[in-house]
């Protein structure tokens, strides 16, 4: 009796522990969004969970009644049931009933779903509105996001910094195959198609700087490849003002000087070998062809994926295809002249690649 | 009714391609066959309406300038006449006259060939003018369109001179009877699909 | 062969017998072997697939391998596991049930099926050369397009083969159904399951063309250098994902609709009672097939249509909750006041009720379109499509397994060993899939080879593939139990669920191969119940004296044909880099071309079962 007591205490705890489990990590669940579309998502989640768990508990009540009551063994081996045809009236309660149901569930999709294509705000042809909405265009690529922000002639990539309290509108396209763009906790996705450029908005209502690494995490949600799982993106959200000041320094890496013999070297073998993919500049418009260094510094991920040390930034130049199945990121015997980088190189490279920043 | 039973023109039933559960199954069958058919051809003309003028930046096809009415509506014509003879083909099937069936289906054939032909020429035109399959994606769904219809046109084409030779010595029965129904109806789908390229790729294209 | 004696036949003669054969019966067996060989094949692709995805970072299966895995068993179990287990059950059951003689063209019954295993088999030889597809069973465009080696050729190639099987397959189905039913058996007194196989068999012949067409498109694309795809040429990968829905959106009907009829079928016999408003039943089977063409581009919320066609096609989704929900409820009722006996079969379908429903309320979820831009390709969809498909389809083809196998095979499976088998598949199947729901809305995205630590998804993967475990258990459970039964042997006889309620339970056992003496005459719904009641104890009423039975010849030309197609396909594969890929091309077509032509040259008017030979054969063995 003792034993089996314990085993429903063991049982009870394992499923609490499932239970608290649920919701995820902030920075990625859906289950408590951080902006707008997502609250509004996740209220539609709440409501057609609730209409559909009306809709079991019913079935359920019906179910275990009818196995309770009209079991074989209860009735008689022999009973013969009325062999009853059907009821009008019962089939109407369950065709209108449902209808209902599903109205109540349609009209608040039908609303949600003109108000979050609204995209009108970033078409206006008045210049210097314009200038005030932050548009950012993405392009996916195998298996990297370019962040381009037409209206401040910026640049980056990877990780996505936006401003919180303010619609941000996104044009949405893909460099190779189709991709999709997704925040989970922010707000629900668009693909990014190769043939056109699609059009959503997002809001971020938080900022990001609590979280535990910092970021939210963005995801790639179409299959594209093996290192599909390994696409990754962050996203920074930070008060208007921060994002202001960090576009005037991201303007500014144009003419930026590097300081340090060892980051010197870093950049001019940096410069020989790298800087035909890579853009260090963040200033201007994207290229599509790998991603932009501007503020490698700052970033929270080597390739997305590995922790941002100098060890993992080593390990990731002398072979990217270790790491990222499938990546365009050529081996440095592609680009160094048919040799692999040296440790001194590599401890050059990183070393230039880290002072890439635009936050400290 | 047994199926290898000789008949006159008098005993010869109303649809002879009816008269047996096997011939019956066979009409139902292919009705829905067509049926597939004809979803298939939808899809198929969706797609060319999508692409259609779509290439690559700088093409220079369009099919504006590039398809010739007078050829389209001669191969029009070659096609719907052979529909008509196999209506009389099949008139002369339902009252058991063997002879002006095979001798019409032998003209449906011909203007069969013909049109065939001229779509043969016409698509080789196109090639030496520089509007291959590859060229854009314009020119894949105008081949893939018309040249699934062209394909139909030839199995509809080996399908009849195959029943006829194979039914010349031994005449009409209620075995091959069904063939020949569904032979001819067969015809008639093709016929029709080419009405729709007609006014769909031809009319629609140089408007 | 037009001898009805028994004589004793030795193995090969077995083997070429079910080679050649055109027995729908035999034919099921046929459709059964292959869709269960297949059913394991891809459901260790499954478990492959959860042995990766129980720890994060895990490198079990290498990246590009898991695409492989993972395309592989989507495909396989849809296109090479579901549809020929339910053609499998089609085929056994619905001549039966409606009192033919056979199918309307048995010739094409064989193509179909030789047609499917051929491109089946094709599709799987892709592991042994340049690897498998790995974009999906979906095989969005883009990503097909610059897929390297000849993986989704082989995808392109095996599912042309086999869909055109499929197709024949259909139309044979419709024709038989519409043409070949006894006298009395008017429409609405068709037992359910033929009814679903009925409408199931439209959607075929409606589905199937688009998908036709979009793999040609793709294998011009691949193999041919066409543009349709190819977007700087001017293509557009959309109309890949339009055809693909087209077809793939009833292509889930065409699964379920046969397993609402199984289900049918046991709720009525196993609550010994009549199915509850049968109309409205019919009414509803023909109203999803209808609405499943008209909400395709529900997969496509997230690709840019605009609000429009999003809100339009959100609702028109919602719609088909109506009469699926009155299917629910009719079950239920079908069962109050009944007599409900908790068989194996009837244990699967009282835990279709509560798994379907819970798939089907997710399915509504989804048909939200500003809901889905979060649900869209993550988890909760992995989750929703596995509780409709594994608590729908795979519940049914088990419970239908158990429930038919007696008309199929003359025995009955072990009760103990299926409700054991039920136990754990059902609850490996709930422990794998509930939680993926979560999983989902916890941001993972579906389709990932790996997931990282420290995300929140550790625990709830590494259940998940404990519940698939489970799962394989069940299976393999379930596979002893028939070979026990199997070496047992012990003869099931008429009638051995004791309730049956339509035709095909009338038949004495074994079934002879011409199914009945004398074509029956249909008083009623559910007629063997009817004359059950009556105290017929022959079970059914004739419509015709005893006379000569006329049967289709067995042909070895169905294999030829197919294998012609499969030739072929290696053909177009290895054309573009090989010399003789073009002849192989032409010559494995000019195979197929060959065979129809003798098949058409040639006469084949059958052989008559001679009416003294019935007289003589009480069991109606060979």
């Amino acid at each position: 009796m003792k034993g089996l007591k314990k085993w429903r205490f063991l049982a009870l705890l394992s499923a609490l522990t499932v239970f608290l489990s649920a919701c995820g990590e902030k920075d990625l669940t859906t289950l408590s969004p951080a902006g707008q579309v997502g609250k509004d998502q996740h209220n539609l989640l709440l409501l057609s969970l609730a209409i559909m768990t009306l809709v079991i508990v019913v079935v359920v009540i019906i179910y275990v009644l009818v196995i309770m009551k009209f079991r074989r063994k209860k009735i008689g081996e022999n009973v013969i049931p009325k062999q009853v045809e059907g009821s009008m009236k019962l089939e109407i309660i369950w065709t209108v009933i449902p209808i209902i149901l599903l109205l109540v569930l349609a009209v608040p999709t039908v609303y949600y779903t003109y108000k979050l294509a609204d995209t009108k705000a970033m078409e206006g042809s008045n210049k210097e509105k314009q200038a005030e909405v932050v548009t950012v265009n993405v392009t996916a690529k195998l298996y990297w996001w370019e962040f381009e922000y037409p209206n401040q002639g910026i640049v980056t990539s990877q990780e996505l910094i936006v401003p919180t309290g303010q619609k941000v509108y996104f044009k949405l396209k893909a460099g190779d195959v189709k991709h999709s763009f997704w925040i989970p906790s922010i707000g629900g996705k668009m693909d990014t198609n190769v043939e056109n450029v699609n059009k959503f908005y997002l809001t971020f209502d938080e900022e990001s700087k609590d979280l535990k690494e910092g970021v939210f995490y963005g995801k790639c949600a179409e299959l594209c490849g093996p290192s599909h799982a390994l696409m990754d993106f962050k996203v920074k959200t930070v008060a208007k003002d921060d994002f202001d000041s960090w576009v005037t320094k991201m303007k500014a890496t144009k003419d930026r000087k590097t300081l340090g013999s060892v980051e010197q070297q870093g950049e001019a073998i940096f410069k020989q070998s790298c800087i035909s993919c890579h853009a260090t500049s963040g200033a201007g418009a994207g290229t599509g062809i790998a991603p932009n260094l501007a503020t490698f510094g700052d970033r929270t991920r080597i390739a997305g994926i590995l922790e941002h040390n100098d060890k993992n930034l080593k390990n990731w130049i002398k072979d990217p295809q270790a790491y990222k199945e499938g990546n365009m990121m050529p081996k440095p015997e592609k680009i160094n002249n048919g040799k692999a980088f040296t440790d001194e190189e590599l401890t050059a490279l990183s070393a230039y690649l880290m002072s890439l920043t635009v936050e400290n | 009714m047994s199926s290898n039973q000789k008949f006159t023109p008098h005993s010869w039933p109303d649809h002879p391609e009816k008269a047996t559960a096997e011939g019956k199954n066979k009409v139902t069958g292919f009705w829905l066959f067509l049926g597939g058919e004809t979803v298939l051809f939808a899809t198929l003309f969706a797609t060319y309406l999508a692409l259609k003028d779509k290439g690559p930046s700088g093409m220079k096809f369009t099919s504006q300038e590039l398809f010739e009415l007078p050829l389209a509506f001669v191969m029009t014509m070659l096609l719907l006449t052979s529909s008509l003879t196999s209506v009389y083909a099949m008139y002369h099937m339902k009252s058991y006259n063997f002879k002006a069936m095979q001798a019409w289906l032998s003209i449906t054939v011909l203007l069969g060939l013909g049109f065939l032909g001229l779509e043969i020429y016409e698509f080789t035109e196109y090639v030496h003018e520089g509007f291959g399959f590859s060229q854009s994606a314009f020119s894949t769904s105008f081949f893939t369109l018309v040249g699934t219809h062209g394909v139909h046109v030839v199995i509809g084409l080996v399908w009849i001179t195959l029943l006829m030779l194979r039914n010349s010595k031994r005449g009409l029965d209620l075995y091959n009877a069904p063939k020949y129904y569904l032979a001819s109806l067969y015809w008639h789908f093709i016929d029709v699909v080419w009405v729709f390229i007609f006014t769909v790729v031809y009319l629609m294209g140089v408007m | 062969m037009s001898s009805v004696a028994t004589k004793k036949k030795g193995l090969g003669a077995h083997i070429w017998d079910y080679i050649t054969t055109v027995d729908h019966k035999k034919i099921a067996h046929l459709y059964l072997v292959a869709g269960t060989l297949f059913f394991v094949i891809g459901g260790i692709e499954a478990m492959l697939i959860r042995i990766q995805l129980a720890k994060p970072d895990n490198d079990f299966l290498s990246a590009g391998l898991f695409n492989e895995v993972m395309t592989m068993h989507g495909t396989t179990m849809i296109f090479l596991a579901a549809m020929p287990l339910v053609f499998a059950f089609m085929n056994a059951i619905v001549p039966l049930q409606i009192g033919a003689r056979d199918v309307a063209f048995p010739f094409l019954n064989s193509l179909g099926f030789w047609l499917f295993l051929f491109g089946g088999v094709f599709l799987n030889l892709s592991w042994f050369f340049t690897g498998a597809p790995d974009a999906g069973w979906t095989s969005y465009a883009s990503l097909s397009l610059m897929s390297p080696g000849h993986g989704i050729d082989f995808y392109a190639l095996g599912l042309q083969i086999s869909g055109a099987g499929t197709l024949i397959s259909g139309i044979n189905f419709l024709v038989t159904i519409i043409n070949m039913r006894a006298p009395g058996m008017t429409y609405m007194r068709m037992p359910l399951f033929t009814w679903t196989a009925f409408v199931a068999s439209a959607l075929i012949l409606f589905a199937f063309p688009p998908l036709t067409i979009g793999l040609f498109f793709m294998i011009f694309d691949r193999m041919f250098s066409g543009n349709f795809f190819v977007h700087t040429m001017g293509g557009n990968t959309i109309i890949w994902e339009h055809l693909f829905w087209i077809f793939g959106h009833p292509e889930v009907y065409i699964l379920i609709l046969p397993a609402f009829g199984i289900f049918s079928e046991i709720f009525a016999t196993f609550s010994r009672k009549r199915l509850f408003g049968y109309p409205s039943m019919v009414f509803a089977t023909i109203l999803i097939g209808f609405l499943g063409f008209m909400v395709w581009a529900h997969h496509m919320f997230t690709v840019g249509l605009g609000p429009t066609a999003n809100a339009i096609f959100s609702v028109a989704t919602m719609a088909i909750a109506v009469p699926t929900g009155m299917k629910i409820f009719n079950w239920l009722m079908t069962m109050w006041g009944g007599s409900i006996k908790i068989t194996t079969p009837m244990l699967y379908a009282l835990g279709f009720i509560p798994s379907f429903v819970a798939g089907g309320v997710t399915g509504i979820m989804q048909a939200s379109a500003p809901l889905d831009y979060q649900l869209h390709d993550s988890y909760f969809i992995v989750a929703h499509f596995h509780y409709v498909i594994v608590g729908g389809v795979v519940l049914a083809l088990f419970a239908g397994a158990h429930y038919y196998w007696p008309i199929m095979f003359n025995q009955m499976l072990n009760e103990t060993l299926g409700k054991i088998t039920f136990v754990f598949f059902f609850v490996g199947f709930h422990l794998t899939f509930f939680l993926q729901h979560f999983l989902g809305l916890m941001g993972m995205p579906r389709r990932v080879a790996v997931f990282k630590a420290g995300q929140g998804l550790d625990l709830f993967n590494f259940i998940s593939t404990i519940g698939a475990f489970l799962m394989a258990i069940g299976v393999i459970i379930l596979v002893i139990n028939v070979i026990i039964t199997a070496i047992k042997g012990v003869p099931a006889g008429r009638d051995p669920w004791e309730d049956g309620r339509t035709l095909e339970w009338a038949i004495p056992q074994p079934i002879p191969f011409y199914n009945f003496k004398q074509t029956p005459l249909i008083r009623g719904l559910d007629p063997y119940w009817i004359e059950k009641m009556d105290g017929n104890k022959e079970g059914m009423l004739y419509a015709e004296p005893l006379s000569d039975i006329h049967m289709p010849n067995n042909s070895f030309i169905p294999v030829v044909m197919s294998f012609g197609f499969f030739v072929a396909a290696f053909g177009a594969m290895f054309h573009q880099e090989t010399s003789w890929g073009l002849y192989v091309l032409i010559g494995g077509l000019a195979i197929t071309a060959l065979g129809m032509i003798y098949r058409s040259v040639k006469d084949d008017h059958g052989y008559y079962i001679k009416k003294e030979d019935l007289l003589d054969d009480k069991g109606g063995k060979h």
